[in-house]
This record gives C-alpha cells, sequence and structure tokens, in this order.
C-alpha cells in the first residue's frame, strides 16, 4: 500500500495559473470562452480555472458543468446504474470556444461522452481539453490541449485528485488501485 | 445506492432512501426535457412494451416519451388490439411477449394484483402502471416530486386526499408514500367511497372537506370515477361537488401557500372548480412533466446496469 504525492497545493495552482495563460494566448483573450468541468472534481477546477482567467484578464467567463454520464457506453455493462451530476450549460455553446476541463485524463472515454453530450446543446466553434493529471493509456484517439501534469502510471495504480472544496486538502495522489480508490472516484478507472 | 428490486410494483416495497434517489434521478432528467433535443443515448438498444388492458392517454404517452427520451425501443399494445379480445390468457400474452426478448413491460390491468403476478413469471423488469384499486406507484412518485420541488421537504407537512378513496390506486400509493415520508395524511369523501380499515396505510379518516382541507399544505383531488359509479354509491353529481368538490370557497381554510394537485383527467365542476383547477395553487400541470421525469428516472435505475446479481 504505498501512495506518492506528485502534486501538492502550490503545484496544483501553478499548473492551474499556467493553463489559464495557455488558455487566453491560444485563444486570444477570453471573449469566446465557456469553460464546462466534468462533474465532481473537474467541476471545481473549472470554477477555478475561471477565476484565474478572471483575475488576469478582468472579465468574467460563463462556467458550468457537464455531465457524461448519460453518455457513457458502459451504462449497459455496469452492475447498476450510475448516479447522475450536475448538468448546467450557462450560455448557448454555438460558436463558442468550450473547454472541457477534468481531472484525470485516463482512456478517454469520459471525454468522448463529454464532447456527445455538448454536441446535443449546438456547435460549438471548437472544443479544447483541459486535464490537470494526463497519466496515459488512452483507448480512445483523444488527446489534452491543457495538461497540468504528465504522470506515467501503470494500470493497476489509481490516480486520486484530491480538492479542498471536496475532500478537505488539495493534493495528487498515486497509489495502488485498492488503497487510493476513494468510491467516488470511481467512474475514472 | 441501486434499486432493490429488478421491478417496481408499489410504493409499499421502495425505501424512503430509493424514493429519494429517485426523485434526484428525476430531477437530473428534468433539465434533459428542457433541451432542444430532448434525448439521450443512454438506453439505447433496449425495448420496453407498454401493455395497457385499460384506457389510458396520459400515463402511456408518459411512459412512451420517456422511453423514447431515453433512446430505448417503446411498443404500445392497448387491449382493443390485443390477442385478448381474442382468448389469450394474460399469463400466454406475457409469455410470448416475453419470447421476443423485451427489457421491460410496463403493464396496466382493471385486477389488482395482475404486476407482481407477472414479474413473477417473466425475467425481464416489469412496471406496475395501475393495478385495479391497488397501486400506481409511478403516479405517487410523480406526485411527491412535485410537492418536493416545491416545499422543498415532505417531512411535517399535511396532506388531505378527498374523493372516491375506494376506487382510487392513486390514493393508495400516495398514503404509503407520503406517510412513509414523514408527512400527515389525512382523507376524506362520501362514506360510501371510504374503505373500512384504510387507516392501516397511514392516515386518518376527516368527516368533511373543511376539516380534512383545515390548515392542509397539499390537496390531492381524486377523480369522480363516472365510469365506475354504476352502484348508486352517489345521490348525485351535483351533492357531491357541492360536499366534496374543491371550489374557491372551501380552499380558503387550507393552508396560504396551499398546493393542489389532480391526478387527471379532471371533471370540471364535480371534484374541482375551473376557477381553482386553472389558479395558482393548481400544479396539474407540473404533475405531468415530472411524470415523464419520474419514468425517465425509472427506466434509468431499472434498466441501467447489468443487475447479473440480482436477476
Amino acid at each position: 500500500m504505498q501512495e506518492r504525492v506528485v502534486m501538492d497545493e502550490k503545484g496544483i495552482e501553478r499548473a492551474i495559473a499556467r493553463i489559464a495563460h495557455e488558455v487566453l494566448e491560444r485563444n486570444g483573450g477570453s471573449h469566446a470562452i465557456v469553460i464546462l468541468g466534468v462533474p465532481t472534481r473537474g467541476y471545481e477546477l473549472a470554477l477555478r480555472l475561471a477565476r484565474r482567467i478572471e483575475d488576469i484578464e478582468g472579465v468574467s467567463v460563463p462556467t458550468g458543468a457537464v455531465d457524461a454520464t448519460l453518455y457513457r457506453d458502459d451504462i449497459s455493462i455496469k452492475k447498476e446504474a450510475p448516479a447522475l451530476k450536475k448538468m448546467d450549460i450557462p450560455i448557448d455553446i454555438d460558436s463558442r470556444v468550450v473547454i472541457i476541463v477534468d481531472d484525470v485524463l485516463f482512456t478517454g472515454r469520459t471525454v468522448r461522452a463529454a464532447m456527445n453530450a455538448l454536441m446535443d446543446f449546438g456547435r460549438p466553434h471548437a472544443i479544447q481539453l483541459a486535464a490537470l493529471i494526463d497519466r496515459g493509456h488512452r483507448e480512445l484517439p483523444i488527446k489534452a490541449d491543457y495538461v497540468g501534469k504528465n504522470i506515467p502510471t501503470s494500470m493497476v495504480e489509481a490516480v486520486s485528485v484530491n480538492l479542498k472544496e471536496i475532500d478537505g486538502v488539495n493534493s495528487v495522489v498515486v497509489g495502488t488501485k485498492k488503497s487510493a480508490t476513494d468510491p467516488s472516484k470511481d467512474d475514472k478507472e | 445506492m441501486p434499486l432493490t428490486n429488478k421491478d417496481m410494483l408499489g410504493i409499499e416495497d421502495l425505501s424512503p432512501e430509493e424514493m429519494e434517489l429517485i426523485f434526484d434521478t428525476a430531477e437530473s432528467f428534468k433539465e434533459v426535457s428542457a433541451r432542444e433535443i430532448k434525448k439521450v443515448p443512454t438506453l439505447r438498444g433496449r425495448t420496453i412494451i407498454n401493455l395497457f388492458y385499460e384506457p389510458s392517454t396520459r400515463t402511456r404517452t408518459s411512459f412512451e416519451i420517456a422511453a423514447k427520451r431515453m433512446s430505448a425501443d417503446a411498443i404500445n399494445i392497448s387491449v382493443s388490439t390485443s390477442s385478448a379480445v381474442k382468448g389469450e390468457t394474460l399469463k400466454d400474452t406475457a409469455r410470448n411477449l416475453e419470447a421476443m426478448k423485451p427489457d421491460c413491460i410496463v403493464v396496466r390491468h382493471a385486477s389488482a394484483g395482475t404486476p407482481e403476478m407477472l414479474a413473477k413469471y417473466l425475467n425481464c423488469t416489469v412496471i406496475n402502471a395501475g393495478d385495479g384499486a391497488h397501486e400506481h406507484p409511478s403516479q405517487a412518485l410523480l406526485d411527491i416530486m412535485t410537492v418536493r420541488e416545491k416545499k422543498g421537504r415532505i417531512e411535517g407537512l399535511k396532506v388531505a386526499i378527498i374523493g372516491d378513496i375506494m376506487h382510487s390506486r392513486v390514493a393508495r400509493s400516495n398514503i404509503v408514500g407520503f406517510s412513509r415520508l414523514g408527512a400527515e395524511v389525512v382523507v376524506t369523501g362520501p362514506r360510501t367511497l371510504i374503505p373500512v380499515g384504510i387507516e392501516e396505510l397511514g392516515c386518518t379518516v376527516a368527516p368533511n372537506t373543511v376539516t380534512a382541507i383545515k390548515d392542509a399544505d397539499v390537496i390531492m383531488m381524486l377523480r369522480i370515477q363516472l365510469e365506475r359509479q354504476g352502484d348508486s354509491f352517489l345521490p348525485s353529481l351535483r351533492e357531491y361537488a357541492t360536499l366534496w368538490g374543491l371550489d374557491e370557497e372551501k380552499l380558503k381554510y387550507a393552508s396560504d401557500d396551499v398546493i393542489i394537485l389532480h391526478p387527471g383527467p379532471i371533471n370540471r365542476g364535480v371534484e374541482i372548480s375551473s376557477g381553482v383547477a386553472d389558479g395558482e395553487y393548481s400544479l396539474i400541470l407540473e404533475q405531468v412533466t415530472n411524470g415523464v421525469a419520474i419514468r425517465m428516472a425509472l427506466f434509468y435505475l431499472l434498466l441501467g446496469g447489468t443487475r447479473e446479481s440480482s436477476a
């Protein structure tokens, strides 16, 4: 039961600050941007990213949540129907740049589902992906546009992102699947 | 936490936690119905059969729309076109339908216990859409959801259910559901239409409408089932309207922020006046909207996942 902390509070803060600058640089400002987090932790990260961008630009960015549960490809395989989370698209996404924020990018299946969900709401100009951690092992041709940290992992390892608002502490921990996996995070596995 | 049973036969089988899960899930599905594209791919490839042995527009349409919004395939069978008119037994009909491999059969039947019997014979999920005067669980769930949305709670509310309690499966499911969640349930209606022993379900019986309505937070008016009044339960509809019908005058006795429910279809001027039915306290149409969300939630919770361990 080994656990190692791969990112602390300062590290998470710096990563989000850098991503905020990258987002603004790449999109020439914040005017066309919508930030949508994947609940639960992706949504908290989306709020943090939006605050950062607001600090830099002085304008607020529409922020919301995109719950991919109803679009998952494993509904009929899982033993029971997964709990639904919050869906909150605050603004018409047509012709806007949607930035999907998730905590851990792993197989890519959640992001695929989230993109399908967005397509039911409109036709964005572009969709970009920001992930705090990219742990590899993609099963779909998906790549993040903004990455907080690349952490090569093995399949038996689990990556837990802990955020103060939910977990009481800010850290990223890599452990073995049994020890590090909080039941509330099992949709990331 | 999943639902315990593969079937939805009655409120009687649901714990308060299971009801809360259904309400929370239904709230999420309400958002889907508010979208421009009112469809999610969640139950793609699942087949749902609506087997209705009694006439129904609202409930059948609601189940059908719910299935379609979840991307399941819905097939409707009503009694006038089914083999029942050719003499096939219910059990044979059900077995034949199951041989076509549906994932769920939604059944309405005039005999209490029909869904339970089917659930015993069939491997697929069975949902009770009303059986005789027994239960109508999806209706009670949408009623309670509507109250919960408006009041923010169920516990401690006074709920008055008025009308033909005897023939009403809606009343039975609601008495059990509301009382299980901590509400105080009072029923009233003509003596001939109050079954002896109804208190055992978790309610009290009031002698008249005003007593029942006094300080009520929720008033649920039941439809006078004109098709079931052949046995002279009532002297006249006019007398019924005067004594048991809800109008602006009687409404004054209720709490200031009372809400009014009716499972529909309403008989205007009999159990409810038009002024009340269309008035500011009425949530009758909101009930219909919530009905679709509740049925989507039931399909999702019962058909999402393999249920291999319990099936």
